[in-house]
Formats: structure tokens, sequence, C-alpha cells
């Protein structure tokens, strides 16, 4: 198809690439550079132990103990040749000298680098507190065994705080559990970073139908423990208190790029800023030749959605921008591709099936198209500006792929067309997002603005 | 009709007659040529005034599509018709209901294992065997009667039934009239039976939905009743269309009994490559304009889907006509797609897994006798009638 140079080739051969992040994106990257015909040296870098595995199901099927934190390990589609360097973080990256720098000191050589070192939790803002045995925030295996044990021991009451998707259905399988939940969320309605306030109401009702103490617009203030430093209460900003012997912090995540500061890289707390081909920029905006970077920690201009910089922290983006960027590091220039993929998501909780597609969160305006959201079963979709930028469904996931290509085509908003199971009357109300000011717990779809040295939080104008 | 109805589309002209030469008995045995020729029209006007669809992703598109539908009802005609032929909510609300009640985990494997063991032993010390009329017909009616907690005693009235109702798919004289027949019959059994589990209880998903609050008696009934035909008669196609596949290609035979595993890639692969439904024929509509491949199929027109011809197309599945059990990406539409998946896929994939990995295991050195075997009328739910086979013994 194309004419390699003999650089190109001598890379195939015997380059060294380096990944750092071993997880989901860090293994299809890999998988994709030796399925592509990359024959040279591989390393992959991972600051867990573990060799990469599926973190869904930790908040679902493990937390509730229907399968071991050990099934969810990630399988191999091909044989790898990698060299592993788990349990070993990234300390830093030396883009002159090409090499990445390990904690505990040993420098690893690249030709090429991809980072894929994601997100973690965001911890709870008091150490002390966070400290305090039962005071869990989820984000690995280990975190979910020690929750399981918390859990399984019999607590008088759950506290989750943050109503995002890990936070949701923490309280979904709580609830399960038959424990006493309580839930503790700053914004209006459980999911309204991601799904807006409207359709977070919804969520509300679900949560209440199914026995959870919810509480919005309030904050946890502080974690208090007993003599032996186990939480057993925690004080709200309306004054009240509860006794809780476990605490979920689920207050969304930070990108892992502390490594990269003295990098020169476009990178900082709102990720790795990379082009629409995930060529990573410097912190001048120049794109970098042999540095690419995809998964959570990523943030690229999106051309459905004004080209603005997005980070998705979904596992259908790990898979298919590590799939993207390693194609990249490996192609000629006029063999690269670009990343295209519409962002798309699934939970599960309190019974039902939750997916979307697109980017709920540049929707000014919602309207339920199919189903009821009184049945907790129907399909909303979201506009911009007079056309469809994002579909969420309720038990309705089987119609995605229909509003999938419908916002491919950036088709009108409302739409007009009739369809089964559908409302008596369409009304189109305000989606309800919270005002970015105000910080809300995993949003998951990030808007990070139009620049690609943007380092700071910004604040994207309120509507209207 | 919208103004813009049948632009592009080819219209009346001698392709029109391609939908009737695969209704055409003459050519069931080998429709596939006309299924390639029919995707080179992706949306064709065809004489029965439906527009047919048969390339792989229009048909995907056109499954996934909320402008099309079915238009029923639970309240519909006095006799109720089943969550197949509805749209949501309904649809939605009865297949919930159904699925909660309708066993078929691994759980029930030893009892199919069973069940084809006790019919392969009878073939022992024949030489000629019809793997329909032996095996593939009574082995899936048993299964489903057991899973629906229809008395043993009580099965062999379902035979003719399913039969009748189904052959009332063809536009033959006299066929309607004998479906009509057994749908009133079965449906007189089925409301007795569901009234006696009511009163005093029993096993299986009957039993199970008519203690259910969630259904009627009519709802119960015309549950019972697409589960016994449709898991009747497309496995019953499923298995012969897996055994004759099996017969043409012997060596896949013999790797099957060196590695019984093989059963569950070669089944999917067997769904693409001779699916039990073929195509789904008028039964959807469009509730508003709907594009397809640059065609507009205006609103309220019926549509077909082809789903064999989109299984066979090359720009989804690279060497369409090569039976590859190991064929990567194989993402058919043996079990149709979207809301009506197939409702008992996972007990169908099981019952065929089970019976082809048995009958390689056990017949020895099995030989078609007729090829092609004569087919049954019905062009949608296609499969042999009878498939004679010569084996030299029974392990």
């Amino acid at each position: 198809m194309s004419i390699r140079t003999g650089r190109d080739e001598a890379f195939r051969t015997s380059g060294r690439v380096v990944i750092v992040g071993a997880s989901l994106a860090g293994l299809h990257a890999a998988e994709t550079l030796r399925r592509e015909g990359f024959r040279g040296r591989l390393t992959l870098v991972g600051d867990e132990p573990d060799e990469p595995y599926d973190r869904p199901p930790l908040s679902k099927q493990v937390l509730a103990g229907r399968c071991p934190p050990e099934s969810t390990a990630l399988p191999h589609a091909c044989a790898l040749d990698a060299e592993w360097r788990l349990g070993t973080p990234a300390i830093g990256l030396d883009r002159a000298g090409r090499r990445v720098r390990l904690a505990g000191g040993e420098e690893i050589p690249f030709d090429r680098l991809l980072i894929a070192t994601g997100t973690r939790a965001r911890p709870w803002p008091n150490p002390a507190e966070a400290a305090l045995a039962g005071v869990v925030a989820l984000r690995g295996r280990d975190d979910t065994r020690r929750l399981r044990q918390e859990l399984a021991a019999g607590p008088r009451r759950v506290l989750v705080i943050g109503a995002g998707f890990t936070g949701s259905e923490v309280a979904s399988v709580g609830r399960e559990l038959g424990l006493p939940v309580t839930v503790a969320e700053r914004a209006a309605s459980p999911l309204a970073g991601a799904l807006g306030g409207a359709i977070g109401a919804v969520a509300a009702r679900l949560q209440r139908e199914h026995g959870v103490d919810l509480r919005c617009g309030v904050t946890v203030t502080s974690l208090e423990g007993d003599a032996r430093g186990h939480v057993r209460r925690a004080y709200l900003d309306d004054g009240s208190a509860l006794d809780a012997d476990v605490a979920v912090v689920a207050l969304g995540t930070l990108r892992n790029t502390e490594w990269l500061r003295d990098s020169g890289l476009g990178a900082g707390p709102r990720g790795v800023a990379c082009d629409a081909g995930c060529r990573v920029f410097d912190m001048y905006g120049i794109v970098t030749d042999d540095v690419f970077a995809a998964g959570d920690v990523a943030r690229s201009p999106h051309p459905l959605f004004g080209f603005e910089f997005l980070a998705l922290e979904h596992w259908s983006n790990a898979v298919e921008q590590a799939e993207v960027a390693a194609h990249n590091l490996l192609s000629a220039e006029s063999e690269r591709r670009p990343y295209l993929h519409v962002p798309t998501f699934w939970s599960f909780q309190f019974g039902v099936g939750i997916e979307s597609a697109g980017v709920p969160a540049l929707g000014e305006d919602v309207v339920v198209v199919q189903g009821s959201t009184d049945d907790r079963r129907f399909v909303a979709l979201y506009g911009h500006q007079g056309r469809t930028v994002a579909a969420v469904t309720f038990d309705q996931s089987k119609w995605l792929d229909f509003y999938l290509e419908q916002i491919e085509t950036a088709a009108p908003f409302p739409p007009r067309y009739r369809t089964v199971d559908q409302p008596a009357q369409r009304r189109v109300v305000p989606a309800d997002f919270p005002d970015p000011a105000v910080p809300s717990h995993g949003p998951m779809v990030i808007r990070t603005g139009h620049s690609p040295t943007e380092r700071a939080w910004t604040l994207v104008p309120a509507r209207g | 009709m919208d103004a813009r109805a049948g632009a592009g589309v080819t219209s009346m002209s001698a392709q029109t007659d391609l939908l009737a030469q695969i209704l055409d008995h003459a050519n069931r045995a080998n429709p596939y040529p006309l299924y390639a020729e029919l995707r080179k029209t992706p949306v064709l006007r065809a004489h029965d005034g439906s527009y047919v669809v048969s390339r792989y992703r229009d048909v995907v598109g056109l499954i996934h599509d909320p402008r099309v539908g079915l238009g029923n009802t639970s309240q519909g005609d006095g006799d109720g018709v089943s969550f197949i032929a509805m749209d949501p909510p309904d649809h939605d609300r009865l297949r919930r209901l159904a699925m909660r009640h309708f066993e078929q985990s691994d759980a029930i494997r030893p009892e199919l294992q069973r069940i084809v063991t006790g019919l392969i032993d009878r073939m022992q010390g024949r030489q000629r065997i019809d793997l329909v009329d032996d095996f593939a017909y009574p082995f899936p009616v048993t299964v489903i009667c057991d899973r629906l907690g229809v008395p043993h005693e009580d099965e062999p009235r379902f035979h003719p039934w399913a039969d009748a109702i189904v052959g009332g798919l063809d536009p033959r004289p006299g066929r309607a009239e004998a479906a009509a027949e057994a749908h009133v019959e079965m449906t007189r059994y089925l409301s007795a039976l569901v009234e006696r589990f009511r009163a005093q209880g029993g096993a299986g998903l009957l039993s199970g939905l008519a203690s259910d609050e969630g259904m009627t008696t009519q709802e119960v009934v015309a549950t019972g009743r697409l589960l016994l035909i449709a898991g009747h008669e497309t496995t019953v196609n499923l298995i012969a269309n897996g055994m004759l596949t099996l017969l043409r290609h012997p060596h896949l035979l013999d790797r099957l009994r060196a590695d019984p595993d093989l059963a569950i890639p070669l089944l999917e692969e067997l769904l693409r490559y001779e699916p039990p439904v073929q195509l789904i024929r008028q039964l959807y509509s469009t509730l508003d304009d709907v594009d397809v491949a640059g065609t507009t199929i205006p609103k309220g027109s019926r549509v077909t889907l082809v789903l064999a011809a989109a299984n066979r197309d090359p720009a989804r599945f690279p060497d369409p006509d090569r039976f590859h059990p190991e064929r990567p990406d194989n993402q058919h539409l043996g079990f149709f797609g979207g809301i009506h998946y197939c409702f008992g896929a996972a007990l169908a994939r099981q019952e065929v897994q089970v019976a082809l990995a048995e009958l390689a295991r056990r017949l020895v050195n099995p030989r078609l006798l007729e090829d092609p075997p004569p087919y049954r009328q019905n062009a949608t739910l296609r499969g042999p009638r009878h498939l004679p086979v010569e084996i030299d013994d029974v392990v």
C-alpha cells in the first residue's frame, strides 16, 4: 500500500517502544503493535503489581460477590512478547535523552513512547480521615477487596460520598446486600455531572425506590473514627451527622500526569493533550513526533464536537483510542488515522442498565423520545444548537446503534421522526447540567477547552 | 403514498420476481445465488408491494431502527398475539416476564444430554436413518415441552399443531385454514393447562407465568404458543441443516468427533451459513420515511428483511459462501437482532451443540443418501423435510 522509508522499517524490526500504563489502554496498545507487525522491543510499565485487569466489574459483580477479583484479568488476544515492569510507577520522562525513569531508579530507553497512565480515584481530602479503616476510594482490585470485607462485616450503615456512576453502583450493591445506605451528593441529583439534572432526577427516584437514603445538595465535611481508628460517624454541611461504619469516597478521578511535570509536554491536571491522531503536544502546543497518548489520561480534539478537547473516562475509549494511538505510532504519516470514536458507556445499578452514546454534557436540552421515565425505561436525546449530540438509555440499549448514527450525522434536534413506543408528547426540557464552576463527581466526559496547552481547570461559562 | 415513494427503487421490472423465485419451492435447496442477485439491488420493491432489504449493513440498520415497527399490542385481536409480534412497551414487559421464568442456563445440559442419548440409542442396529424424523424433530419438541411444563403424555399432540401453524406461513390453498384450526386447538389446550397450573401449581415456564401477576391467562397462552412453535421448527431446521452441512464436509465431522468443543464456533458459523429463519417477510412496517442505502422507503410501507442474504454479504463476511467453523468476527443474524433477538437463543445453542457433537461422536461413517435432500415447503423457516443417512454402526 505504501512505501515505507528505511527508518520506518528499521523501527518496526528493532525499535524500542515503551508503554507507560499497564491497564486496559496499555494492553490494547501493546496488542495492536504486535498485531500490526511491530517486532522490536516492547516494555509495559505499570504502577500496580497485577497484569492488566478489567475495572468495570469491580463496582458491580465483584463487589456484589458474584465473581472473585482475580476473575477480572484481561485476556491477551495475542502473544505480546513484552517486558513487564509491574509495581514500579514511572516517575519521570527525559525527552531529550528518550528515557522513562522508574521509581527505584531504573531508566528505560525508547524510540517511541505511549502514555496510558489513566486516572486514579480522587482521595478524601483530609489525609488523617482518609486513613481511617472503613474509608475506601474505589479504583483497583485491592480497593474492592477491602470494601467487600467492610461490607461483609455487617456495617450499621454505608455512606457513599458522591453519586457519580461509581458511587451509584456501590450504593446499588450495598442495597442488594441488604445494607442501609446513605448517598451524599453535592449536586441536586445523582449522575448530574454525566447526565444532567433532568435525567439525574430519574436516577434519584430510582435510588429512593430501592431504599437509598439519598441526600442531594449536601457536602460531607468530616469523618470521625473510633478509638481503634475505624470510621464511625460523618458530618454534613447541613449541620446533620450520621453513623456509618463504611465511607466510600466516590469523588471522581485525578489524572496520572504528575510524572510528566518536568517533561515539557502539554500535560496537567486535565490530562495529556494530544492531536486527533493521539500525538502528544508539548507545552508550547507543538506536536511531538514520537510520543503518543491514549485512554483516560488523554485529552484530544473531537471533530464531532467542535474540536473541543475531550477527556473520556470510558472503557470503549480506552480500547479504541489505544488502537489508534498504537497504529499511528507504527505508521508513516500518510497512513495515520484520526480518532473519531463517539463516546459510549454503560452502567448497571438498581436493576437498570444505563447506556449512553455521544457527549450528554454538551447538551442544553433533553427530550425523551421513546418509553417513559416513570417506567424507568426510556431513550433520551440531548441537543446542542439544533443538533443531536448524545443519547442516554435506561433499559433500552438495543436502540442505541440507531441513535449513535443520529449523533454521527449531527441529526436535527429535537427529532421529528415517529418511532415505536413514542410518548404521547415529546417535551423538550433543559438538560440542567450543574454549573461547571462547581466541580461535580465523575462526569466521565470532561470538556477541557480548546487549547492544547490548557493546564489548569478552566471555567466553561454557564449557558444562556 | 408519499410523493417520494419509489424514488430510486427498481420497481416492477424483471427483478421484481426475485422474491417470487426465492419463495418458489423449486429453489429451496439452494436459494443463495438468488440472494446474491438480490443484494445487487439494496432496496427492491417486490411483487407483493413490500420493500426487500438484503445487505448486512442495511438489515442491521433496520433491525435497530425505532422508526420501523410491528404495530401490534397486547390488546390486539381477541386471541392475543405474542410478544414476538409486538412493539415496546408491551413487548418489553411481556418478554422480560417470560425471560424471568425461562430456565436455559448450563444447568439443563445433563437433561439435554439424556434426551439426545436416548434418541441416538434408538438408532442402534439400523443402517438407514432419517436425521429429521428420528432425531431433529423429536428432540427440540421434547425439550421445549419440558421447559414449558407440558405433560409428557400430551407431547405428541404438539407435533401436528406446530406443523400446521408453521405451514400457514406459506400462501398455499388450504394452509391458512389448517393453521387457524391448529391455532384454536392449541390455544384451547394451553388455556386449560394454564388454568390447571393456576389452581394446582406445577413446574416449568407456564406454571411460573401463571403464578406471576404480570400476565393475563391470554398472554401466558400466547407466550406458550410462541415458544412451542418457535422453539420447535427453528431448532429442527438448525439441527437438520447442521448435519447436512457436516455430511457435505466430512472432515469436519472427524474434527468435531476429536474435539467436541468445536461445536461452539461451528454452530455460530452454521447460524450464519444456513440460518433457520431465512427472512422476515412483511411483518415490519415503517412509521416514517426511512432512508436505506440512498433510497427512501416511504412511511407506511411493508418491509421484508432477508437475513440469510445479509449473512452471506461479502461486504461483511469475507469469502461468505465458504463454511468456516472458526470464522472470526462472526456477528451473524442467525438469531436476528435488536429487541426481537431470539428469546431462546441460549437454549437453542445448548441443544444444537450437544446434538451435533453427539451425532458426530456416535454415528459411525454416516453418509448422505440424497443430496440435496427433499425440502419443506416453507421459504421462511427453511430446512430439509427428510435427511436420509446411511450408517455403519452406533457407538
